[in-house]
């Protein structure tokens, strides 16, 4: 049985490595998306990976001063997001 | 000692989960052969992973600090946003995807996304143009 405290610093250790490997799987499909739709996507969930990525280095440091961060990474994902299928729907973001 | 054995045992379950769902979200969307079904995996896995790494920043802060409330709302806007996007990428894949034919709507004489009337602005089009 390991001891708790090293079960967070393993955890922590996990969470980190599968939010990394989630990243880089997400930026493969950036890569080599056949459609324009898969590339929004693609970058819709990196951007949602970040968040994940801040979260996890606040938790590792122990402050909370990363909060401002990711909620400013969530508002640009979605707006940049939104903005992107916009402008190739209509060719046009503000009509 | 014990006072911090049950709060960290509960973050460091919330955080295998979000991490685990957020790498289940990232592979689908590598996997998974389809725009429509690529679909399916980041909007769903990768929300529920990031909620569950906020639920774990929170209990750390209640567990070793003053306590905050702040990543409620992150939480919120990305569960309210999510499907937002979606809906805007899978508009995006319906009108432009060219190899997946739009299946057949039940009811109505066509989807309503592909029903845009004419560029005169009449809004009684007789049909509405072919797709593509």
């Amino acid at each position: 049985m390991i001891a708790p405290d090293r079960l967070y610093d393993l955890a922590l250790v996990i969470a980190f490595a599968a939010v990394a490997l989630a990243q880089i799987l997400a930026m493969i499909r950036l890569v080599i998306g056949p459609t324009t739709g898969d590339r929004i996507l693609a970058l819709d969930t990196m951007v949602i990976d970040a968040i994940g990525m801040i979260v996890l280095v606040g938790l590792a440091q122990g402050t909370q001063i990363y909060f401002e961060a990711a909620l400013i990474f969530a508002m640009l994902g979605f707006v940049s997001t939104v903005a992107y299928a916009r402008f190739i729907l209509r060719g046009d973001i503000i009509e | 000692m014990t006072g911090t054995v049950i709060p960290e045992i509960l973050i460091a379950i919330c955080l295998l989960m979000g991490a685990l769902f957020m790498l289940v979200g990232s592979f689908g969307l590598l996997k998974l052969d389809s725009p429509m079904k690529r679909m399916h995996a980041p909007t769903k896995a990768s929300t529920l992973g990031v909620g569950a790494l906020l639920l774990a920043s929170m209990l750390h802060s209640f567990a070793f600090d003053d306590g905050s409330l702040h990543e409620i709302l992150i939480m919120a806007f990305l569960f309210v946003t999510a499907p937002i996007s979606a809906n805007f990428i899978a508009k995006v894949a319906i009108h432009r995807g060219r190899d997946m034919p739009t299946p057949e709507p039940p009811k109505d004489q066509t989807w309503s996304t592909l029903d845009v009337p004419a560029e005169t602005g009449s809004p009684d089009a007789p049909e509405a143009p072919v797709r593509g």
